[in-house]
């Protein structure tokens, strides 16, 4: 096989996308709009609509399942939701939901779930699908689900509660981690499952735009062929790989926006008769937190440069996970602690930064490359 | 495009690379720690590598194109990278020994003439740069250069000059004009044995000790007057210095790389004990459900991982023309500071194995610290990057 050049540089299509999406993000969210989403707690559909007509999702999946055919990119993603995420967080997670069902069939379903499942999402407007992987206890971990899964006759009977499940009153599927017999599967749950019982919107530290629900699986009955990957199940492995670098972009974007506000502050703040920027005490914080960005971009990007040759990408999609956890709390508290008694107060951005990136560490499967 | 996975190309130099690290430098390692200032011999069948090399220049009048780099070849850049990693995860203080391979023969094969490169181009050359009274701030040198006839004549003193006593040559930083400022600043190369030369002493130092430090005093050290590198007219302009500066976009990357090989082989040291004491590393598990010891492990590699892919973007930049003041800064700070933070973190868990002399881990503790000082001190990078982010120059940011 003929080696891929190593390489840095992004492509024309790469560039110019990051540009589109940065153009949207500055006229439409960017300011006022995401604080007022913030403040509001709701994200207006229409920005959503706006980002998922750019059709990056679709165009990836292949002609037979409604896509464009274009060459699936799990770089391309990390750039797109970078972008999205340097605009704004919870927008960035509520325009990947469809992409995250839509990416992990396309990785993970059989043939005929792909078949299925696949032309509902393809569609010219914007359709959620949900998540439901993390669960509100204690010692939490992604890879052992204390949600259960049992097979009884052609089905699966899931029982267990989920929580940061996003949109979950307007999803149509929502993908379920459960344990069975020791291991973790998803499973695709639909969303008007009778044994499917949504709760009251939650309250978090962060992301107040977002919608989230706790989920609660009550005797849920899947069919036998809803099981992703049918009957030997998935690579769970991989569906975290992919989210987790997902994940990852997103971090990048919110510290990226904290780093670029906090930056810019301290050129115009004036203290002293001088712009703190000129004392090295702020600038090195600065110039740290502009390296550490450009680290957790270059982490993602090598955790989706083998997910893109199709390679297992399992320790390095954990270590970025794990750095970009770490970097987003250290460069959105950088990012208040610049401002000062103005990066406390809710005008300015970088709090809402510092609470959303905080939820980097903690979440999983919230996005997917 | 990007693409970070590694080309088989560069895995193969890696593997190959590693081999010899492993089977020439680890096993004089400490004897060479032990034994400050003693040459190893063992680097001297190196002697007749030219690794700081040139491809001859083409006639006078001849057209010369800027090569167009190819994206399918490894660049010369990364590919030291690479190595510099694996020969320091064998040795940093032998690879600073390696013969013919210094700061001075990198400075000669950039600008010499073709006559100066007959002349020295295979003479082992260090570099002297730093003073007493002027370490970071290079441009405050006042050792003297005076044109007298056909020849200049020095007079200072130069410290901290890495192969102070093996080099053959020395290229001499001394100011032409001290009135001039930076512009005034030129190199000179002197050759070992010139009246008035003399190496003063060796330093005791912390680490690297394999690596022979010194100190040279020029007394009315005379040289012919065509040993100067590169042209004698003092420009109004600073461009000259900045020309000197912006080698060590060059050259910051690859110190990157030494902590880069230093920090791998005290992570991979303390993996194997991890790993002999039952604990298995399957990078899956919540970092919450690990002990302390695990996560400590794992951040530590995610931070290596960081150095290295700022460092590689650093050298890739350069392999393809693209100017990298900012990335390499970024590089060096970040691999200087973390490389420090990761050894010492390492001989912390490794306890009594960290610190005796039995291992090695003390011994990389101690010499990996050198990449956040030379070449410009992690402060210097912060304060480079730092610049560079909120645009403004070194009389705005001090």
């Amino acid at each position: 096989m003929d080696d891929k050049p190593f390489g840095f540089g992004m492509s024309e299509e790469q560039s110019s996308m990051k540009e589109t999406i940065a153009r949207l993000m500055k006229s439409a969210v960017i300011g006022n709009p995401a604080h007022d989403m913030d403040e509001s707690r709701t994200l207006p559909r229409e920005i959503i609509d706006k980002v998922w007509e750019l059709g990056t999702t679709v165009s990836m999946v292949p002609e037979e399942y409604g896509g464009y055919g274009i060459d699936y990119s799990p770089i391309m993603n990390t750039i797109v939701l970078e972008e999205l995420a340097y605009g704004d967080m919870a927008l960035a997670i509520a325009a990947n939901l469809p992409s995250l069902f839509i990416f992990t069939l396309l990785a993970l379903g059989t043939e005929e779930q792909k078949k299925k499942y696949l032309p509902l999402y393809c569609d010219a407007a914007y359709k959620p699908c949900a998540a439901a992987v993390n669960e509100l206890r204690f010692q939490f971990d992604a890879v052992a689900p204390e949600t259960k899964a049992q097979r009884i006759g052609a089905k699966y009977v899931l029982n267990g509660k989920k929580c940061f499940v996003p949109m979950a009153k307007d999803a149509g599927h929502f993908l379920v981690a459960a344990d069975l017999d020791g291991k973790a599967n998803l499973f695709i749950v639909d969303g008007r499952n009778p044994g499917l019982k949504i709760g009251e919107r939650e309250k978090n530290l962060g992301l107040y735009a977002l919608e989230t629900y706790p989920v609660t699986l009550e005797n849920c009955e899947v069919p036998a062929e809803d099981r992703l990957g049918g009957e030997q199940g998935c690579d769970y492995g991989k569906f975290l790989q992919k989210s987790r670098t997902a994940l990852c972009a997103v971090a990048t974007g919110v510290a990226r926006a904290s780093y670029e506000y906090a930056r810019d502050y301290a050129k115009e703040r004036v203290q002293f008769g001088e712009p703190i920027a000129y004392r090295q005490s702020i600038a090195f914080m600065i110039a740290e937190m502009a390296y550490e960005v450009d680290a957790m971009r270059l982490m993602t990007w090598k955790a989706a440069s083998a997910l893109e040759a199709g390679r297992d990408a399992k320790r390095e999609a954990y270590l970025a996970k794990l750095y970009a956890g770490e970097m987003a709390m250290k460069i959105t508290d950088y990012g208040v602690q610049i401002l000062g008694g103005h990066g406390y107060i809710r005008e300015n951005p970088v709090e809402r930064y510092y609470r959303n990136g905080r939820g980097i560490a903690i979440l999983e499967g919230m996005a997917m490359v | 495009m990007i693409n970070l996975e590694m080309t088989q190309r560069m895995i193969d130099i890696k593997s190959s690379m590693n081999n010899m690290a492993n089977s020439m430098l680890r096993p004089i390692s400490r004897y060479y720690d032990e034994n400050e200032h003693k040459y190893p011999q063992e680097l001297d069948m190196f002697r007749t590598i030219k690794i700081m090399s040139r491809p001859k220049k083409k006639k006078a009048g001849e057209e010369t194109k800027p090569e167009t780099p190819d994206p399918k070849k490894l660049g010369q850049n990364l590919s030291t990278v690479l190595v510099i990693e694996e020969m320091c995860w064998g040795d940093l203080g032998l690879l600073l020994s390696f013969p013919n391979a210094g700061l001075g023969n990198a400075a000669i094969a950039a600008v010499a003439t073709d006559e100066q490169m007959a002349r020295f181009g295979d003479k082992w050359a260090s570099m002297a740069i730093t003073e007493p009274g002027s370490g970071s701030d290079s441009g405050s040198i006042t050792t003297k250069a005076t044109l007298d006839g056909d020849e200049w004549v020095l007079n200072g003193e130069k410290i901290f000059v890495t192969c102070a006593e093996r080099a053959e040559v020395a290229v001499i930083w001394a100011t032409v004009d001290r009135s001039a400022g930076k512009a005034g600043i030129k190199s000179f190369v002197v050759e070992k044995g010139r009246p008035g030369f003399k190496l003063e002493k060796l330093e005791h130092k912390l680490g690297v000790r394999a690596s022979d430090t010194g100190t040279y005093v020029l007394d009315d050290c005379r040289i012919p007057k065509d040993n100067i590198l590169g042209s004698a007219e003092v420009k109004q302009s600073t461009e000259g210095f900045k020309g000197v500066m912006k080698t060590f976009d060059n050259t910051r990357p690859l110190v990157a790389a030494m902590a880069l090989g230093v920090t791998r082989a005290a992570l991979d040291f303390t993996r194997e004990k991890l790993e002999e004491s039952g604990i298995k590393l399957d990078y899956e598990k919540n970092p919450n459900n690990l002990s302390a010891m695990e996560k400590e492990f794992y951040m530590m590699e995610a931070h290596l991982e960081a150095m290295r892919l700022l460092t590689w973007r650093a050298a890739w930049m350069m392999d393809n023309g693209e100017f990298n003041n900012l990335e390499a800064s970024m590089a060096k700070a970040k691999a200087g500071r973390y490389g420090t933070l990761i050894c010492q973190k390492c001989c912390e868990l490794l306890g009594p194995l960290g610190f005796s002399c039995e291992c090695l881990a003390e011994k990389w503790m101690r010499d990996v610290k050198i990449t956040d000082i030379f070449e410009g001190t992690g402060q210097i990078q912060h304060l480079i990057v730092a610049r560079n982010v909120l645009g403004y120059s070194s009389k705005q940011l001090k």
